[in-house]
Parts: structure tokens; sequence; C-alpha cells
């Protein structure tokens, strides 16, 4: 909401300067967004006289102004405006001035060798419109050598406020006002209604078919006027506030909406046949506004209409068929109310905002329909002539303003600060409030976001300064402070943490995608119905799509080796799993003089992760099985698996990424990927138990001994080390598969597996019988998994 | 001289000459062998009457000692100077470069939850969660914000198709962390205190504003609580979080449609002598906006099953990444989403830089 300094004033008796009022505005609520103070950027520039104009030596479209500025010498100017002339009387800038639409600080300066001491400005370069043939032209009666801005009445500074959803009151500067006044920073003058005494009936009927949408029309025509420009006084405080003059009787209602809260709207009598009939619209009607542009209505909207047919989106915007024109003689002045969710209703439905929207869906001042039809009236008789007939009051407004029992200690109860009674009576009073001996509280009618007391607490410390609330410690619990992180949150700290520690970089992706994207992983559950693109429409189902666009950015600005992790959910019909998604990509080590030539990752590398971040993240990894993988096309058949824990739980899957997939993506190379499902993890039974199981070594050094094995080539290794591990339990404390092996000495079809076996002896050392028994029972269960020993 | 005498002149000479391990070998054999001159001598001791091996014994005895010794002080001498010349031949040029592995990084957002947790768990505030994909009831309804609200509309917000409500309620993505001061009200009984970071979202996008976002709720119920304890509450926050004692606040009355009274809280910035904003300072050269907060409305804690009249209490929430911005100098929001590994190299932290309080929250 803007308005000016000069405007506020005509509200509010005040001797506080500009920065106070600022100051003031901010801390009663009002937050300031921005001032413009014309004296600050324009003061500067004054009214001069060209005396002279003689052409340039050396430049055809120049010429050498002698300018009068007020000072004892005329000054010298180089001017290349085809206007500049003698006698003519416009606005100079002299060396020192800041010229805003040039962006320059002029100097004194040589152009083409004859020196120039200012510079004659256009509109534009002062910013003040886009007008650029010339410099400006003043009349002749303008006063040499004041400043420009003073002379032009434009020095009245612009304030921008920035006005909450619930002080529809502020949206008028009288409102503002008031606000200031109770603050302390002014009087507020009363506001003068004048009288009309209208003369006849008024010639059009008013019916209301629709009182929930609209309770109440007053209306009344002023015939006989002229509708021409506005006065210029009125014409500059809705050019200062953005609004731009149309016509005399178009810039009354705006001036009245912007000085006062209350929207009001114009019809041209002649254009309209038959009673004003408000009601909703019907099925299939279209209404042509203001803006040129035709909405589709339907039958929740509310409509003014006459016997032709639609004329306005009432409360939101005008019709462009009976809008007052230059022709207009007769004009029916509408100040209604509107009901405040209708029209937000409306208004969303039809995706249309309006000055006049904004007000009535916050709700409008219902006690100020016939007062502000008056001061309507007057403004048109006043500003257009003409003569004005009774009004008509259609309907019957809600009655406005609550009563409340207030209790004045719960300023401190709620909001920690004292403040005496009489003060908050004082402070309720100056903002219309009436309050009898007993704390009986009536709201006024323009305050229809008050509606219990904790509003009035709000109002009171507001308006003495929330600043003044004593910073009050909160209780604090015995002891240092307890842990408050869920095992969920305790997860997803170690894992993030571990993935970092093991080289990989958190990313943070977009949480929906694009449906191609959401494909490969059997679609989204949820789509948008209003995304902001169809790049960001799904919510993903998956983090990888994420992280392999993030590589396909990175790898095209060059990144050699990626890898890439986002811990987030993925969103599924039901519930929203958290996931830990990572993505390999380029060089696993780069070519070094140690290694030689640059390593590739493969999709081990991806189980290597999973493992270990489970494992940090609480996961019973022993007891993990690989298992095919699950999502079909997202990886490569053969180069892919989940860990489970049992045949149903998958802790996590990952793999290198299918070339189809890839290729969707255009993303080139290999790319590993895998996401772990950290909401799969199971819980750790048990609770704050921080006491371990009892140390306990084994008294006996372990023996180790090396078995090689011969199995078909593609029997998983996994089988063949569970066989051995399994071959005898008490002994057998591990098993590592050491090497593989095909080639030279080993048959086409079949690799060679070299395990070593590590034995613990209990309470003493095995004997070479023990060994060799062992050893037989390795070989017996190789064997029954599909291996012979290697001889 | 005697034989003995000799003898061990002798041995000693040729020790002393030996050139190599082997040569000492060779003398120790030929000496003290079984067969050797030495252990030959020592043999005779046992022929000898008692009076002759008294004056012999001795000899004899300290001969194998002195050599024995001589022996072991070439061999050591050999040894070392075998070693050197060893070591002398086996270099490695240490100012060859190295790789010390892959370096992660933790995202920005994440450090910044973490710090947000470890300062507000010393308040004894819990960490909650909610659905980022809510219903319009407590999105909306619950928090006082009525369908044809004006605030409704202010939150872009993002909508789910009609078909997929849910008990009848409209699904979209939730405006704002505010939803979970709902679920915690419904779900547990006061005292209260929580936080609640997240993901939030707003059909929005500009320099300043991506779609996707996040957002740290505050609240805490209870009897007795009032707006000082506000204030209090978010002066220890951001003095804690920037790890400034000279931080000012400045409150404003604001609206929020679930708090009453609400208020919006800047902060101080000075300006760097590159004229960036710095977080701080007695006298601030200006304001920045970094929350909106207030008392819970009555009404909103009535519609969560809880009695207004017994208990009252305090909200707020903050963007969580322009508290990352503020704090660690970033000017630009929008590659926080990216993936740039430039980005999250730059600005990421190290896997170990968990905040505590007694190392500081901030890295």
């Amino acid at each position: 909401m803007k308005f000016t300094l000069g405007w506020l004033k005509e509200h509010l008796e005040t001797e506080a300067t500009l920065d106070a009022i600022l100051d003031g505005l901010t801390k009663v609520g009002l937050e300031v967004e921005g001032v413009e103070d014309p004296s600050a950027k324009l003061g500067m520039f004054k009214v001069a006289r060209v005396l002279t104009a003689a052409p340039h030596p050396q430049a055809d479209k120049l010429q050498v102004l002698s300018v009068d500025v007020g000072g004892p010498e005329p000054l010298q100017v180089v001017c290349g405006a085809p206007n500049a002339r003698a006698g003519l009387i416009g606005v100079l800038g002299q060396p020192g001035d800041y010229v805003p639409g040039l962006d320059v600080t002029l100097k004194i300066a040589a152009i083409r060798g004859v020196e120039s001491r200012g510079m004659m400005c256009s509109m534009r370069e002062l910013e003040l419109g886009e007008s650029h043939d010339g410099i400006i032209e003043l009349p002749a009666d303008a006063p040499i050598g004041t400043p420009f801005i003073d002379y032009a009445g434009l020095a009245d500074p612009v304030i921008d406020i920035s006005v909450t959803p619930n002080r529809q009151d502020c949206m008028g500067v009288r409102g503002i006002a008031r606000d200031l006044a109770a603050a302390g920073l002014g009087t507020l003058k009363n506001l003068v209604v004048p009288s009309i005494k209208g003369s006849g009936d008024c010639p059009i009927a008013i019916e209301i078919v629709d009182p929930d949408g609209c309770p109440a029309y007053f209306g009344r025509v002023v015939k006989g006027v002229v509708n021409g420009d506005s006065p210029e006084w009125m014409a500059k405080r809705l050019k200062a506030v953005g609004q731009r003059p149309i016509s005399a009787l178009v810039d009354i209602t705006n001036y009245v909406m912007f000085d006062l809260g209350r929207p009001l709207h114009v019809h041209d009598l002649a254009k309209l046949s038959g009673p004003i009939t408000v009601r909703k619209a019907k099925a299939g009607e279209t209404a042509l506004a203001l803006n040129g542009k035709s909405y589709a209505l339907d039958e929740t909207m509310t409509v003014i209409a006459d016997a032709t047919g639609v004329h306005d989106i009432g409360g939101i915007m005008g019709g462009e068929h009976s809008g007052a024109t230059g022709a207009t003689s007769d004009v029916l002045i509408e100040c209604a109310y509107f009901t405040p969710e209708a029209i937000a209703r409306t208004g969303q439905k039809l995706g249309l905002t309006s000055d006049a929207r904004v007000r009535f869906e916050r709700g409008v001042d219902p006690a100020f329909l016939a007062d502000g039809l008056a001061i309507a009236t007057k403004l048109v008789t006043d500003i257009c002539g003409g003569t004005a007939t009774l009004a008509i009051e259609a309907g019957t407004p809600p009655s406005g303003g609550k009563a409340l029992r207030y209790d004045p200690s719960l300023t401190e109860k709620l909001a920690g600060l004292k403040v005496a009674p009489e003060k908050q009576r004082a402070i309720l009073t100056s903002l219309g409030f009436g309050i009898d001996a007993v704390w009986n509280v009536s709201v006024p009618s323009w305050r229809r976001d008050i509606d219990g007391t904790a509003d009035l607490v709000e109002e009171v410390i507001r308006i003495t300064g929330i600043d003044e609330v004593p910073s009050t410690p909160l209780p604090r619990a015995e002891g240092v402070a307890k842990p408050t992180a869920t095992p969920q949150q305790a997860i997803e700290r170690k894992a993030r943490r571990t993935a970092a520690a093991r080289g990989l970089n958190e990313a943070v992706t977009w949480s929906f995608i694009s449906e191609a994207e959401a494909a490969p992983f059997g679609g989204g559950d949820w789509s948008l119905a209003n995304p902001i693109s169809e790049d960001l429409k799904v919510m993903r189902p998956s983090l990888l799509p994420g992280l392999i666009g993030a590589a396909g950015r990175n790898a095209d600005r060059g990144a050699d080796s990626i890898r890439l992790f986002e811990i987030g959910r993925r969103y599924l019909a039901n519930s929203e799993g958290l996931t830990l998604g990572l993505l390999l990509a380029g060089d696993k080590a780069p070519r070094d003089w140690r290694t030689g030539k640059a390593q590739p990752f493969d999709a081990l590398d991806a189980k290597a992760e999973a493992i270990a971040i489970l494992a940090a993240a609480g996961a019973p990894v022993d007891r993990l099985q690989v298992f095919e993988a699950v999502s079909a096309g997202v990886y490569h058949p053969g180069r892919s698996a989940t860990l489970r824990l049992g045949p149903k739980t998958i802790l996590a899957e990952f793999g290198e990424l299918h070339p189809a997939a890839a290729r969707a993506f255009d993303i080139d190379g290999t790319v590993i990927a895998g996401e772990i499902y950290l909401d799969a993890i199971p819980a750790k039974r048990g609770g704050n138990d921080h006491i371990r199981v009892a140390y306990a070594p084994p008294p006996l050094q372990p023996v180790r001994r090396d078995f090689a094995f011969l199995v078909a080539a593609d029997k998983p290794a996994d089988d063949l080390l569970r066989a051995v591990r399994g071959a005898d339990k008490v002994t057998i404390v591990d098993a590592k598969l050491f090497d593989i092996f095909t080639g030279t000495g080993v048959a086409e079809g079949e690799k060679s597996v070299a395990i070593e076996v590590t034995l613990q002896p209990a309470d003493k050392s095995f004997t070479d019988a023990d060994l060799t028994a062992i050893s037989d029972k390795v070989v017996a269960a190789a064997t029954k998994a599909g291996a012979r020993l290697r001889g | 001289m005697s034989d003995v005498e000799q003898l061990q002149s002798g041995l000693l000479a040729e020790i002393a000459e030996a050139g190599d391990l082997g040569a000492v070998e060779a003398i120790r054999v030929k000496a003290l062998g079984k067969a050797g001159t030495v252990t030959g001598l020592l043999k005779t001791l046992g022929g000898m009457s008692p009076e002759e091996r008294q004056i012999a014994g001795p000899r004899i005895h300290g001969a194998r000692e002195a050599i024995t010794a001589a022996l072991a002080e070439r061999k050591g001498t050999l040894e070392t100077a075998a070693l050197d010349a060893r070591l002398a031949t086996e270099k490695l040029d240490m100012t060859l470069p190295v790789s010390t592995g892959a370096q992660g990084s933790v995202h920005p957002v994440s450090q910044v939850m973490d710090e947000l947790a470890e300062i507000f768990a010393d308040l004894g505030f819990a960490v909650a969660t909610g659905p980022e994909i809510e219903d319009d009831w407590h999105n909306f309804t619950a928090l006082n914000i009525p369908e044809t609200h004006p605030a409704r509309a202010m939150h872009d917000t993002f909508y789910f198709p009609d078909e997929q409500a849910r008990d009848g309620k409209k699904m979209l993505l939730r405006t704002h962390t505010s939803p979970v001061q709902i679920r915690t009200m419904m779900s547990q009984q006061p005292p209260i205190r929580i936080i609640a970071p997240g993901r939030t979202y707003r059909s929005d996008s500009d320099a300043t504003h991506t779609p996707m976002f996040h957002q740290v709720e505050g609240l805490v119920i209870d009897r007795g609580i009032h707006m000082g304890h506000l204030k209090w509450t978010l002066e220890t926050f951001v003095k804690a979080f920037f790890e400034r004692d000279d931080i000012v606040l400045r409150l404003r009355p604001s609206f929020f449609p679930f708090t009453e009274p609400s208020a919006e809280v800047d902060v101080g910035y000075t300006r760097d002598k590159d004229g960036r904003r710095i977080i701080g300072g007695a006298e601030p050269d200006g304001w920045m906006e970094i929350l909106g907060s207030g008392m819970v409305h009555p009404r909103v804690i009535a519609a969560c099953g809880l009695d207004p009249d017994e208990w009252q209490g305090f909200a707020f929430g903050c963007g969580i990444d322009r508290l990352a911005m503020l704090k660690y100098g970033m000017d630009d929001l929008r590659p926080f989403f990216d993936g740039d590994l430039r980005w999250l190299k730059h600005y990421g932290f190290a896997a170990l830089d968990v905040p505590t309080l007694s190392a500081g929250v901030g890295a």
C-alpha cells in the first residue's frame, strides 16, 4: 500500500518528521517496504531560463546556451535538445547533481571543445516520465532558481508499506493515520462527511437477489456531470501511488478507495437498461471486465447485472460495457458490501485480482456505506458538476464490531508485558474501541480482524511497542540437556556422516521430478495438479533421478569423478520413506604414478558403500543376504542386487545403471547408483543400555588354512563361502575369499576360488588329526555346494 | 710371552682384520669351534694338576673371553656397516605427490539442521517431523486459515488432484512446517517443546525463492508461557547460532492466522569492509527479516483438543536455507539444490564437523 506524506497529513495532524513516521509505521506493524523521497533524489534540480541559444561551433546538432538559474552570472550549457531555444524555461542540473535517469553525476566538462556547466533535463532523465523528445518546458511564470520539485509539487515523499491481510482498515490512508495517532505520532483529524441533499428519486431501481454474496448496495445517480480530467491535486496523488489517472469519475472511485479503504464503482446510467440486479451469475454467462478480458462465470459468483445481462463481477472488477467514459452524463455511484468469503472464492476461481477484491475479501467497514457514498457524491458534484438524486439503500450491511469482555491483566499473562489498565484503555480508545467501566469492549466496525481477547492484547502491545516486552528465560530442566534425537534421526545422522567420511558429497535435489524421470521407477504415486513446470511435477518415487540429473550436470561441467549422495524421502502411496541415494560415476581413482591407469567404479563399489553405511546406521550387516534387484529397467540385470534381511526386508538396492536408463537421462559412461532404505532398518532393541557384552578374547591363537576350489564360473561366490563357513560352526570363525582365477590350469567354464579359513581353538591347541578332520569337513561342505578341491 | 698369550694376540689381530661376517665366523670356528685352538687349550685343563690349573685356568679362560668379545664386537661393526651400505641404496622420493582419498562433504542445509538440533536440545526442545504430503486440514484449517482466508491464497500452494483426497481432505504439499505443530499437539500432552525442521513447498521461483525450501518450526506449549519467553528463546537461539553475543533483534507486530499476538523478527547486521552483510553488531547498519513468530492462537490450541485457558505457548518458523546463507555467506539460493560438486565442496562441511556445544556449533 502506497501513500504520500502529504496525503497522510490530510488525516493526521502531526509535527513528526518523515523518519519518525517511518519508524512508527514499522513499530505498529505496518512494515515500511520503501520510501521515495523526491527531495533527496531531485531536490538539486532548479527551474532555469534559457537566455540565449547559439549554434555550437563544432557540432551541428548541439547548441551553446546561456542559462539563468537565478545566480549572479548566467551559466554556459551545451545542449543537444531540439526544443532548446532562447526564452525556454526548463530544469537545470548543475555540476555535482546526480541524474537518476542517466546514472551520471554531472561535472564541468568540455563538449566538443566548448565548456558546459550543466545540463537541461528531459522527463526521462529525471525519471518523471518516458518523454525524451526534448527538454522539459515549463510555463513562463515558473520562478527561476527555485527547486523544480517544489515548483512542480513533487516534493511529497511516497511511502510504501506492507499491510498484513488482517488489516483491511489500513488499506486506506485514514486507517494508517489512526494507527499512527494511537502510537502518539499526532492527532487523527475529524472526517468530514458531507450531507447530500438529493433532489428527486434515483432514476434506476436496485434489487438484491443475492443477499448472501452482497447484503447491501447503496447507490445514487448524479445527473449532468462532465467527466473530464480529474483535478491536478488528485491526479498527482494517484500518480504518486502508482495509479494512472483515467477520468475524473474513475479517479474519484480510486481516490476514495485509497483514502478511506472504501471501494466504489461508477456506471454510465445511459448504458444500463432496467433495474440494477445483484444476483448470482448463471452458468454460461460471461463478463467482459475493465481489463479487456472476458471471464466465464458460474452460479457461485455474484454479479451486477441489468435487464440485458452481466455488467460487473461484483466487488472484483467492473464491466467494460457500462463503465464511465468522457461521454458519460448521468452516473450511478455504487457503494456496496460484498461478503468477503464469496469474493475470495470468486477471485480464486477466476484468478483475477484487483484493488477492490483485495479490500472486499479482507472485509470493508460495513458501517461506512452511507458515509462513503456521501463523500463520493460530494467529490463528483464538486469536480464534475451535476445534480445528485436521492440515494437508494438496498439491503442491510452486516452489523460490524463484536463485543468482548476483556481483562487488562491478560496483557501480562499472554505478552509478559505489564501495561497500566488506564494506558490500555487510552490505546484501545484511540484505535476506535469503546470500553465501559467494567471492560466490556466494543470493537469498531472496521476491525473485522478482532474477535478475541488475544487480539486486544496484540493491539495494546503493538501500540505500546513490542520491543518493551521483557526477555524472560524459559524454565530450564534440571541437569544437563537430555538427548532429543529419535532413533530415526540418529540413523539419518550416522548414515550422512558415514557417507561423507567415505568421500561422498551430499546434494539436496528437488522432491519433484518429471513424469519421464519417474517412469523407469514405475512412475510416481503423487503428481501435482498445479506444478510450477512439467519438470517438477511428480513426487519422486526414488532419489536416483535427482542424483542422475545432478551427475549429468556435473559431467557437463567437466567433473571427472562424481560421488554424490542425498538423504531424503521417497514418496510412496501411503508413506514417505527416509532414503539414502548414492551415485558414483567417472573415475574411482584418477590415473596416478603409483596405480597407473584411471580406475572406473563398478557395481560392487556401491555394495561396499551400502554395507558400510548400513553398518554405521546400526543395521545387522552380518545377517544381510544378497538377492537380485527388483527395480526392473533401472539397473543392469547382471550387475545389480538387493541386500535383504530375510527374503522380504530390502535394506538396499544398487548396481550399474541400465544403459537404457542412463540414455534416457542423457548421461554418458558407466553410472553406479544405489539406494539405502533407512526406514527399513530394524529398530535396535533394548533401551539405554551402555553395558557391552563382557570382553573374552580366546586364549589361543587362531589357525589359518587356505583352500582352492574349482566351481562353475557362474556359481555365486557367496554360496561357496556360506558352505565353507557352515562346515564346522564351532571352530570356523571366518572364511575369506582372497582370490578368483580363470585361465591356464582351470577348465573352460570354471573358476578357481581361493578361500582362507580361520579356525579358533577353544581350550587346547588343534592336533594334526583335528586339523585334518576340519579340512575334510570344509572340503565335504564345498563339494556339496558344487565345488571340488583344486588339486 | 706364553703360548696362550701368543695364540690370543694372533687371533685378536685376525679378528680385527676380518673383512666380512664370513671371515669372522671362520675365525670363531678356528678358535672356539669343537676342534678350535682355544677349545683345545680348554681341554688341556682337565689333565693338569690343581696347581698348574690354578695358573693356566684363568689365562685360558681370559683368552676365550677376550676372543669371544672381540668376535662379537667385530660382528656388530660389520653388521652396522652392511646395514648402512644397504640403506644408502634405498631411497624414496618423498617429494612425490600422494592421494589422500576422496573428500566427502555434508550439505549446508543438513549441517544447519544439526546445529539447530544441538542448540535447541540444550533448551529442552526435541526434534519432531511430519509428512510433506499433507492435507489441507493440518496445513490450513487447523491453523486458523479457513478456505477463503486471503492468507491461504498467499501461500502459493501446490495441490494434488481432487481424486487423491484422503478422508475428504484435499492433499497438498505442506507450505510450511506449522502442520507439525498440529500433529504434535494432537499426539502428545503438554508440556511440549519441539523444533520441526524439514522440506516445505510453494509455487514460487525467482532469485530468492525456490519451489522447495527448508523451514524449521518451533513450538512451546505449557502453562504460563508468554511472549517474553518467546523473545528470550529467539535471542538465545540466534546468539548461539551465529555465535555472537552482540546480536540485536527487532520484533515487529505482524500477522499470522495461527498466532496472536504475532511478530516478525529482524536481526541487525553490520557491513564488513567489502560491503557484505554480517549478522551482528551492537549498532546495526540495517535489519534483515529472519523469522515469524507469535503466541499460539487459542483457536489452534482448541482445534488440537487442548484447553486454551489452561495451555498457552509460542511458535516460530524460520527459513533454514536463509539461516545458512546468512551464517556462511552464500548469496544465491538456487545452487543449494543443483548438486554442483564445486559448490558442495566449497560450502559443504567435513564429515567430522559434527556440531557440538563444547566445540561450537559452527564450522
